[in-house]
């Protein structure tokens, strides 16, 4: 039995202070206050003096409160029975139903060597042609969702879960307001996925420390699960929400601010938990969606940008829809070359079109000439908007490509397009066939 | 040397105070023990009878009162045959074979030796016993892929010693003795042919250090005609994320024109190391028609990995191309992202409570950067022989602003700046290398006066384009208009490349000459065109002309015809 201090020397922020020897450095201790029982994690020993960060927040913390070390970092179960199931920020479970202490393992544990990486070569199919055409998700890839607050994110994680072809989905949600959680509940039983889904779920009510476990907790089960021979998904939300956690113990423990208060840090703590994307060879996978929502929608703001130089790409959410600028998947030429011999054409050929009608907008609203160009190109981006970019539209890869072609076909003459010949000789439609495009049915 | 220990006082992060009753020494290796696992760590500071240490590991798990040995030593690396083709952590660990023990993840407080103890190498004694020696001299040499690695005496044997003893011709480890030495005051010394080097000192043991004027081609237009770098000398590829950064550096390390290449991982994604780990190998180096892999060496710390070892990776990377800078080969080193090591530098300082700099950097973040680039250089050696270390550091400023410390200090010192533009990035010109804004001060691997033309247009196109931003194309004279597009014939043709196909990604300087004279001819040329159309539909099809001109083999039939089609075409 491990000794019980009930000394507190300093509470501060949601980082209180204890003498105590012979602590293990991140060892748990459990502090029971009157208002409950937390754990708390030691972040720094300096001789017998030991700071705690307590995950249910310092608040009604009394100097005399009880403290129990545990002697061990914190840990998570790991077993078939948690499919399932949802659990809390300390990994308890929140549904009612009995706790799992079966397998523990340790969770952020060390990184996977590179040499032991391959190179990812699977897709992950969605449906959703802006992503499955033009930035396609790739089995251990890591891919946030750049977005500001208000935006379907959420929606478009629990799509993207339910429809794509993983066996196995761990949730980790990080200050998530009640409905969403309740949504994302739905969401999945409705699509019968609940029974393959684990949920880590901290919510925007409780302390924001308590959050700060959530990533590790839900990535090294997914590592287990992995090993294993599962396809994993790992979806985040919101990782702004874990940053801004991480930046206030970076205050309370009186560290120098690097960029609008966020520690110097940051990069290293998001690419740690990143970077447990992998493709174990010969085993499963992990692939991770995280949600980055942006402050002022600027990309500039320390999280997206940080994200983004770790993240391999990013979906742009904007006004409903996956913006074909500022998306990128970078692992998508990985995998579009084994798919349809027009996928790449179709790929580039659309969004240059596109981008060439959001000049002649630029144009029209400035008030210059329309050329007959200027008006195919209205006409196409229209369609384009409507037909392929809308989170509407819910089709596969094949059918999107098809119908990529049908959108060309109704507005431009083959040479018109710039695409190779063989190209058009094979896929570019029939007259009558391109003419239900227009009226087409998503 | 008896065994200094200590005990822990505190932790904080990966740094942990040490209270030491004996010598220590700054920079020295210590290791924190816990269990069977050895962390290696790193004094970074002394006060009185506390050391402060970085530890290269995670520190999880430590306790107050736990025991840390120092070993005397600086942190150093192994030197000797069988660098080339490794795969190293920052620290020299090897990955692969760590792989092979340990399986998928990498264990805590392992470490393997650096080079094969086992292997035998083909030793060659360019040595006689009387010979007078000192550091970096050539005892021998040993065949280590195409090069030929020259065995010498360790770096830090100073003054004049006497060879007592040379090995014969013959197979030998790299840990058995192949030469003994002796100084002036009888003081004898047993050589191998491995030997360490602490990371963090330059190596000194050349002759003279000269100045770099020959280009290093790299085969990229771009840069070897507008933005070149010189052997030896240093530049940096700043960028918003996503603009280009890694890309360019894997382009380079293929068709750069220099005998060995080192990548230095630095705080990156591991995804992309794996690719060039895995590729490397199947790809042949055109220039000796062998193994890429057979001229590389790889230095993987990438993000995930401790960070305090991520600082180390740069130098560790440095040292072993100082190393053989030495045998008079040239050396390119690209460390992807500098950036990241700055951080690293940050977030340490920061645990010591150092006084922060701008977004808490520290003070010495500038003279730390102009150090490591300091490193580079163009020598001579003992032997006569000429040797050169390139450095190209990516810089990731903090949301692409480029008025941020790390780019900021790297510019002071560089010789070279590719700066990436995220627009070019987003319209896909790639290389995304801003055409004005960058710099260099090296010589270019084409004619100065064809360069400074092709910039002209290039600075009045990019005028014009602005004018017509407002006015509109109708409100621009077909004078100005055909500027604008000679500019953008420039921009299509010659600074952009597909770094993806075998031949427009590698073009060869003559090549580059060539082209650029044609190029010149076209800029020179007062077209008459009647309107806008005409003179866009012009340009057209002569980019495209010129494009699949830059897909064909240079000189071959095809080359030669399609530059008929297109001086026929300027002629009209
Ligand atoms: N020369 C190029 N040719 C074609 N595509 C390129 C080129 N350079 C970059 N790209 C595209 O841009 C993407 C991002 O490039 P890269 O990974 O080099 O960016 P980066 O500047 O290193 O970003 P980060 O700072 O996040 O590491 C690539 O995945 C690729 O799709
Ligand atoms: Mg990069």
């Amino acid at each position: 039995m491990r000794k019980v201090y009930n000394k507190i020397e300093s509470v501060s922020g949601n980082v209180i202070t204890v003498r105590a020897a012979d602590i293990h450095y991140e060892e748990l201790a459990e502090i029971t206050t009157r208002r409950c029982t937390s754990l708390a994690q030691v972040i720094k020993l300096e001789d017998d003096l030991v700071s705690l960060q307590v995950f249910a927040g310092s608040r009604g913390v009394s100097t005399n409160d009880e403290i129990r070390f545990l002697g061990h970092p914190m840990n998570v179960s790991f077993s078939e029975d948690m499919l399932g199931r949802i659990f809390n920020g300390s990994g308890v479970p929140r549904d009612g139903g009995p706790e799992i202490s079966e397998s523990v393992i340790e969770i952020a544990g060390p990184s996977v060597n590179p040499a032991k990486r391959i190179i990812p070569s699977r897709m992950i199919r969605t449906n959703i042609p802006m992503i499955d055409v033009f930035n396609s998700l790739v089995a251990s890839q890591k891919l946030p969702i750049f977005s500001v607050s208000g935006e379907p994110y959420n929606e478009l994680l629990a799509r993207i879960a339910l429809q794509a072809e993983v066996d196995m989905i761990i949730l980790g949600g990080i200050g998530l307001k009640f409905d969403q959680f309740m949504y994302f509940k739905n969401a999945l039983e409705e699509g019968g996925a609940l029974n393959r889904s684990i949920f880590f779920m901290h919510l925007a009510s409780e302390p924001i420390v308590e959050g700060l476990m959530v990533p590790d907790l839900a990535l090294a089960v997914a590592e287990k699960f992995a090993i294993s021979g599962k396809e994993v998904l790992v979806l985040l939300t919101d990782m702004t929400n874990f940053s801004d956690a991480l930046k206030e113990i970076a205050i309370t423990m009186e560290q120098v601010p690097s960029n609008r208060g966020y520690p110097g840090d940051l990069y290293s703590q998001l690419a740690s938990r990143y970077e447990k994307a992998v493709d174990f060879e010969g085993s499963g996978a992990i692939t991770i969606l995280g949600v980055t929502t942006m402050p002022g929608d600027d990309v500039t703001h320390p999280v997206p940008d940080n994200t983004g130089y770790i993240t391999e790409g990013q979906f742009y959410l904007r006004n409903g829809r996956i913006e074909p600028f500022g998306s990128l998947s970078r692992l998508k030429q990985l995998v579009n070359n084994k798919t349809r011999d027009d996928h790449r054409a179709i790929m580039d050929g659309m969004i240059q079109l596109y981008a060439q009608y959001l000049e002649t907008l630029e144009k029209r609203s400035m008030g210059f000439r329309m050329s007959s160009w200027d008006d195919k190109l209205i006409k196409y981006g229209e369609l384009f908007e409507s037909q392929m970019m809308s989170l509407q539209v819910n089709i596969p890869l094949e059918e999107a490509l098809d119908r990529g072609w049908s959108i060309l076909a109704e507005c431009f003459k083959p040479e018109e397009t710039g695409f190779r010949t063989e190209l058009v000789k094979q896929f570019w439609p029939k007259k009558e066939e391109a003419e239900g495009v227009a009226h087409g049915e998503n | 040397m008896s065994q200094v220990s200590g005990k822990i006082s505190g932790i904080n992060g990966n740094l942990i105070t040490v209270v030491v009753n004996d010598t220590i020494t700054q920079n020295e290796v210590a290791y924190a023990v816990k269990g069977d696992e050895h962390l290696k760590s790193e004094v970074i500071r002394i006060q009185g009878n506390k050391a402060f240490l970085q530890v290269f590991e995670s520190t999880k798990g430590l306790k107050v009162g736990d025991t840390v040995e120092f070993t005397g030593e600086l942190l150093s690396v192994q030197l000797g045959p069988g660098l080339l083709q490794q795969i190293y952590d920052g620290l020299q660990n090897p990955l692969p074979q760590l792989a092979e023990k340990h399986g998928f993840f990498l264990p805590r407080g392992q470490i393997l030796e650096a080079l094969d103890h086992d292997k035998k190498w083909d030793f060659t004694p360019k040595v006689k016993v009387g010979d007078k020696v000192s550091g970096g001299y050539y005892l021998g040499s040993v065949p280590e892929t195409q090069f030929t690695h020259y065995v010498m005496v360790p770096f830090d044997v100073q003054g004049e010693w006497t060879v007592e003893e040379i090995a014969d011709k013959g197979e030998y480890t790299v840990v058995e003795k192949i030469a003994s030495i002796k100084d002036e005051r009888g003081n004898v010394r047993d050589l191998q042919m491995q030997f360490d080097w602490p990371v963090k000192i330059p190596i000194q043991a050349y002759k003279q250090k000269l100045m770099p004027t020959d280009p290093l081609i790299t085969k990229v237009r771009i840069i070897d005609t507008f933005f070149p770098v010189a052997k030896g000398g240093t530049y940096c590829v700043p960028g918003p994320f996503g603009a280009g950064k890694t890309v360019i550096q894997q382009i380079t390390s293929r068709y750069a024109d220099v005998d060995i290449v080192i990548i230095a991982a630095c705080g990156e994604r591991a995804g992309e190391i794996v690719e060039t780990m895995r590729e490397f190998p199947e790809l042949t180096d055109p220039r000796t028609g062998r193994s890429l892999m057979e001229r590389t060496i790889i230095i993987a710390n990438t993000s995930s990995m401790p960070v305090a070892a991520r600082e180390a990776s740069v130098y560790t990377a440095t040292t072993l191309g100082e190393y053989y800078r030495q045998m008079g080969l040239g050396v390119l080193l690209l460390a992807d992202s500098t950036s990241r090591w700055a951080q690293a530098m940050r977030e340490l300082s920061g645990r010591l409570e150092e006084i922060p700099g701008e977004e808490a950097f520290p003070a010495y973040l500038e003279s730390r950067i102009a150090e490591f680039y300091e490193r580079s250089g163009l020598i001579e050696t003992h032997d006569g022989k000429v040797g050169s270390l390139t450095i190209g550091g990516t810089v990731s400023p903090a949301g692409g602003n480029f008025e941020e410390p790390v780019t900021q200090a790297t510019l002071k010192v560089v010789g070279a700046f590719h700066g990436l533009s995220r627009d070019r990035a987003n319209a896909r010109r790639f290389p995304s290398i801003h055409p004005l804004d960058s710099w260099s001060r090296y010589h270019s691997a084409v004619s100065e006066n064809l360069v400074e033309e092709a910039r002209k247009f290039l600075f009045r196109g990019s005028e014009v384009h602005q004018m017509m931003m407002v006015v509109g194309e109708d409100g621009t004279s077909l004078e100005d208009f055909e500027v604008y597009l000679k500019s953008e014939f420039v921009d299509a043709v010659y600074l952009q490349q597909n770094g993806f196909d075998p031949i427009d990604a590698a073009t060869s300087p003559e090549r580059q000459n060539h082209i650029s004279e044609i190029m010149n001819k076209i800029l020179h040329t007062d077209f008459t065109f009647d309107d806008k159309e005409q003179a866009r539909s012009f340009f057209y099809d002569l980019r495209q002309k010129f494009i699949d001109w830059n897909y064909m083999e240079y000189e071959s039939d095809d080359f030669k015809k399609q530059e008929k089609v297109i001086t026929d075409l300027i002629e009209g």
